[in-house]
């Protein structure tokens, strides 16, 4: 009887290998136990770890389902290049969602109020999309660490048919054993991103030279001061106040929004290592910079309990 | 020592290449409430500067509100979660916390103490290395911390940290630690844990938690995080048995063919002979296939792709394992389970076991329980929530499977409700059955010696003889849903059509060859049995088979579809609803059962568990005898089981 005898030091994983083997074995499972899955795809820098994740785990296959971007057409345009270069790149099948209803309605970002606008463009987006193409499984990019209702999420999260979360219903999730077995209509958000940390998403795109949306590094923009933030007036759609002219400022984004909801913030980093630097010495959480939480204290786990993710 | 705190004072490139090389560490927090838990956890998020400015705001913001500090921050609330638990001032569930140092990255499971919560402590110990028990120095070892202390022994945890807290409280006394660590030590004894080390602490002054305490210089070991920081996990890992449950096939084109997974234990190098389970086929590891290119070797946790040099038959839930240190494999083991729901473990009803990426159905047998506080065995009618028992598992296919203590990747499973498709329970499997035990009387008996006398008839012939294949039909579904009714007029249409057929109809079998047989769980599987080994008799001798039973559970229907051969079993459904066939029902059982005189009806006062993937659905309750009829003969002509051949009788 041969025993192999390895050092196990030589042989122990990284955290960072460690955090990928388990996304991988996530993603793995899903497309094995589900009909239909897809991933949520914002290009923002959980996007961009998620798609890699995806295209180590079906390598030597293509990812073996659609990506969905909700676009609110307030993207930044910066974002609209990406996802289509990556599209291209990487012969992924990206399909686009708008909920055009609302539009029509006259929802924008100005006269809406944040809380209505994200509901409409991005909740109820979303739910239109999940529907029409009768998604069982979607992915996003969410982790445990980012807020505090996060931080007892499961990595399989099971909604019911009217795509909503139920905090008291959830199933115990034990080991890697996921349990993939819903009823008709219901389906599931999976979270293969639960355990890392901003800084590990960091690093590991520092590590794997992971492509990233133009507007994490700092360039000089042109912006304008509205509250507490500085708005990139990314298109001629912006609004501008009687005889205000937009300034320029070296600014970068922490987070990727809407563009006229989404705080810049002003910074020298134009490169990774000078981002992360950056990131190490900002005490903020990362979403501050969105206004979408500002508006109640656990408005994330309300709009969790609606569908949202 | 501390976290990620002054990157600046260095190079951030330097400071990048060190902090990509961390090992990660998942730990276990248990104690009630009122041991400190959040407060502990508070202070190692707060100490190790993963506090953001902005979270740290809100906190000192919530500390008037909900706090029970007096107006100092209470670190406590850092942890809270969800909104109506703040408001309860409790946590319920298992919540996730990260923080890091220079040497480890950190997932916190944070399980709430109260009784009924073994539950969420198990599903938080199920993924962790270490557990803290948290004990308050002032009231020393309580049933709880016995309890958990056992839960963490039953899942496996090697290292245990006890943190003997309020050591403010209790006057930073050194008598009252070792007191408390001796009374702790004793009942230890009888737990399976290799490594249990003791620290006095105070989470809310910060006394033994990141700094080491001015006001204990009696205590001479390490700090709480010091020890996270270096207790020695690398070794916990089983490196030794290969073991990889393939996860999915695949073909992204005509050359290739690999099979994806996550090693689950041990090494594999490519040329390594490899045995496959369950069909025994043997081959060698062609390549190893990653997205950054082929390797020599993978180890555990390693998600790679596996190409062979054979083409075999592989698919989703088989295992690859080295052959010379292959899993125990088969169909029954017994295991130690933690029941997950408030729906108590129903022995007679059928269940899914999920193990590594298997899953199928199975019956679980409860020999005992346990006693959660005392470890002691005691006799259980069944399992309710948070209760634990050895139970043995049937499962309808072998799999591979480990001692859990030996292999927690291929040892633990989960069991899923077929009706609500809830998590109910989870396992740990101890090993396979021991031959002492009563035998299954469905496990075929050992081959005869191969040159005994045999048929001179094969099958062949007899098909040639007869023009039919041999087949048996179940047509399972409840009383009164016409399943005796219909087998009698396809019999008649199949015999005139010159078949040969046989109907064996269950309530008549139970005049005879079934007689001594009741209806609990045993009996009716007794009773399957029986007919099972009839029909397999009559299809040997060419006759089609059409069985009549009520066959309530799917573990016992894949018992007979094995017993009989599933390349000559067709499942039929009749899946008129139970108010339909109560309503038409002519054996007068439904309205015993409405009278409580008859206790065991399926679909009215015991489970039917409806097939998953029957060959055929008959909705008798939506057509009529000539056409359930026409569709069988159909199902049977578009299998090939009746040919046009005129038979030559």
């Amino acid at each position: 009887m041969l025993r192999r005898l390895y050092c196990p030091m030589t042989t122990a994983l990284t955290h960072l290998k460690e955090l990928e083997a388990e996304s991988i074995h996530i993603m793995r499972e899903v497309v094995a136990e589900f009909q239909n899955p897809v991933m949520l795809f914002s290009t923002g820098k959980d996007s961009a770890v998620m798609l890699r994740l995806a295209m180590k785990a079906f390598h030597p296959g293509r990812v073996p389902f659609p990506l969905l971007h909700i676009d609110t057409t307030w993207d930044f345009k910066e974002v609209y290049a990406q996802r289509d270069q990556l599209a291209k790149k990487h012969n992924l099948n990206v399909l686009v969602h708008t909920n055009w209803d609302a539009i029509k309605a006259g929802i924008n970002p100005f006269d809406s109020g944040s809380v209505k606008y994200t509901h409409n463009m991005n909740l109820q987006g979303l739910l239109q999309a999940l529907k029409k193409h009768q998604f069982d499984a979607a992915f996003g990019g969410a982790r445990r660490e980012e807020e505090k209702s996060r931080a007892k999420e499961r990595i399989f999260s099971f909604r019911d048919k009217h795509y909503q979360w139920d905090p008291k219903n959830q199933r115990p999730e034990l080991w890697n054993l996921y349990n993939g077995r819903i009823n008709k209509g219901e389906s599931i958000r999976v979270f293969p991103l639960s355990n890392w940390t901003e800084l590990d998403i960091w690093q590991y795109i520092y590590l794997e030279n992971i492509p990233l949306c133009e507007l994490y590094f700092a360039r000089p923009r042109p912006v304008v001061r509205r509250e507490q933030q500085l708005i990139y007036v990314n298109d001629e759609r912006y609004p501008l106040k009687p005889g205000e002219k937009p300034e320029i400022k070296k600014v970068r984004f922490r987070t990727l929004g809407c563009y006229p909801l989404t705080g810049a913030i002003e910074s020298d980093a134009d490169t990774l290592p000078k981002i992360i630097e950056e990131m190490l010495l900002f005490r903020n959480s990362e979403r501050s910079g969105r206004a979408i939480d500002h508006d109640e204290q656990g408005s994330m786990e309300q709009k969790k309990r609606e569908g949202y993710f | 020592m501390t976290a990620s705190l002054e990157p600046l004072q260095e190079d951030i490139l330097s400071y990048l290449q060190r902090n990509q090389k961390k090992e990660m560490l998942r730990f276990l927090t248990c104690g009630s409430v009122d041991d400190g838990k959040s407060t502990l956890i508070g202070r190692l998020l707060h100490d190790t500067k993963m506090i953001y400015e902005d979270q740290l705001a809100a906190i000192k913001r919530d500390s008037v509100k909900h706090g029970t500090t007096g107006g100092e921050v209470d670190l406590a609330l850092l942890t809270d979660g969800l909104k109506a638990e703040r408001e309860q001032g409790i946590t319920i569930d298992v919540a996730y916390r990260f923080f890091s140092t220079d040497k480890r990255k950190f997932i916190i499971a944070d399980t709430p103490g109260h009784e009924q919560y073994t539950r969420n402590m198990a599903t938080g110990a199920s993924m962790c290395q270490l557990a803290i028990i948290l004990v308050d120095a002032r009231h020393g070892i309580l049933p709880q911390t016995r309890r958990h202390s056992f839960i963490c022994s039953l899942l496996g945890i090697s290292h245990l940290v006890v943190a003997i807290n309020k050591m403010d409280l209790a006057g930073y006394s050194q008598e009252r630690f070792n007191e408390i660590c001796r009374a702790y030590s004793d009942f230890a004894a009888k737990l399976d844990i290799r490594d249990v080390h003791f620290i006095p602490i105070s989470a809310l002054k910060g006394d033994n938690v990141v700094e080491l305490s001015a006001n204990m210089p009696w205590y001479h070991g390490v700090t709480l995080l010091n020890h996270l920081e270096t207790v020695h996990i690398a070794a916990d890992r089983n490196l030794a048995d290969f073991r990889f449950p393939v996860q999915l096939v695949q073909r992204p084109n005509l050359d290739f063919r690999g099979f994806a997974g996550t090693i689950a234990s041990g090494v594999v190098k490519k040329g390594d002979a490899i045995l496959v389970l369950p069909s025994g086929k043997k081959s060698r590891v062609k390549s190893l296939v990653t997205f950054e290119g082929e390797l020599a070797e993978a180890w555990c946790p390693m998600p790679i792709t596996i190409t062979l040099t054979d083409e075999i038959d592989i698919s989703r839930g088989d295992m690859l394992v080295h052959p010379e240190s292959a899993p125990h494999f088969g169909h029954d083991f017994k295991a130690t389970i933690v029941w997950l729901n408030e729906k108590p473990l129903d022995v007679t009803a059928g269940y899914l076991i999920k193990q590594t990426t298997r899953t199928c159905p199975g019956e679980i047998t409860l020999h005992h329980g346990i006693d959660v506080n005392t470890l002691e065995e005691k006799p259980l009618p069944t399992l309710h929530l948070n209760e634990v028992g050895v139970c043995s598992i049937s499962l309808t296919q072998p799999i591979a499977f480990d001692n859990y203590r030996k292999n927690h990747a291929t040892g633990s499973f989960i069991i899923i409700d077929r009706l609500t498709s809830n998590t109910v329970g989870m396992g740990m499997i101890i090993g396979p059955e021991d031959n002492k035990g009563p035998v299954d009387p469905w496990t075929p008996a050992p081959a005869l010696a191969e040159n005994r006398p045999h048929s001179q008839i094969t099958p062949a012939l007899r098909r040639q003889r007869l023009g039919q294949q041999p087949v048996t039909l179940l047509l399972t579904g409840l009383t009164g849903s016409g399943k005796a009714t219909i087998a009698y007029a396809l019999e008649k249409a199949l015999f005139d059509q010159g078949r040969l057929i046989s109907v064996l109809h269950g309530q008549e079998l139970r005049r005879g060859i079934t007689s001594d047989l009741g209806f609990s769980a045993d009996d009716r599987s007794e009773n399957l049995r029986r007919i099972a080994e009839v029909a397999r008799i009559l299809n040997d001798a060419g006759l089609i088979c059409v069985c009549a039973l009520l066959a309530p559970h799917v573990a016992v229907r894949e018992k007979v579809r094995r017993l009989i051969g599933p390349e000559r079993f067709l499942e039929i459904y009749l899946s008129a609803p139970v108010e339909v066939c109560a309503q038409r029902d002519r054996s007068g059982l439904y309205k015993l059962a409405a009278a409580g005189q008859v206790k065991a009806l399926p679909g009215v006062n015991t489970r039917y568990e409806p097939p998953e993937k029957p060959d055929l659905v008959l909705p008798t309750h939506e057509i009529n005898v000539d056409e359930s009829v026409k569709r069988i003969i159909q199902l049977l002509e578009d299998r090939g089981l009746i040919g046009e051949i005129t038979p030559q009788i």
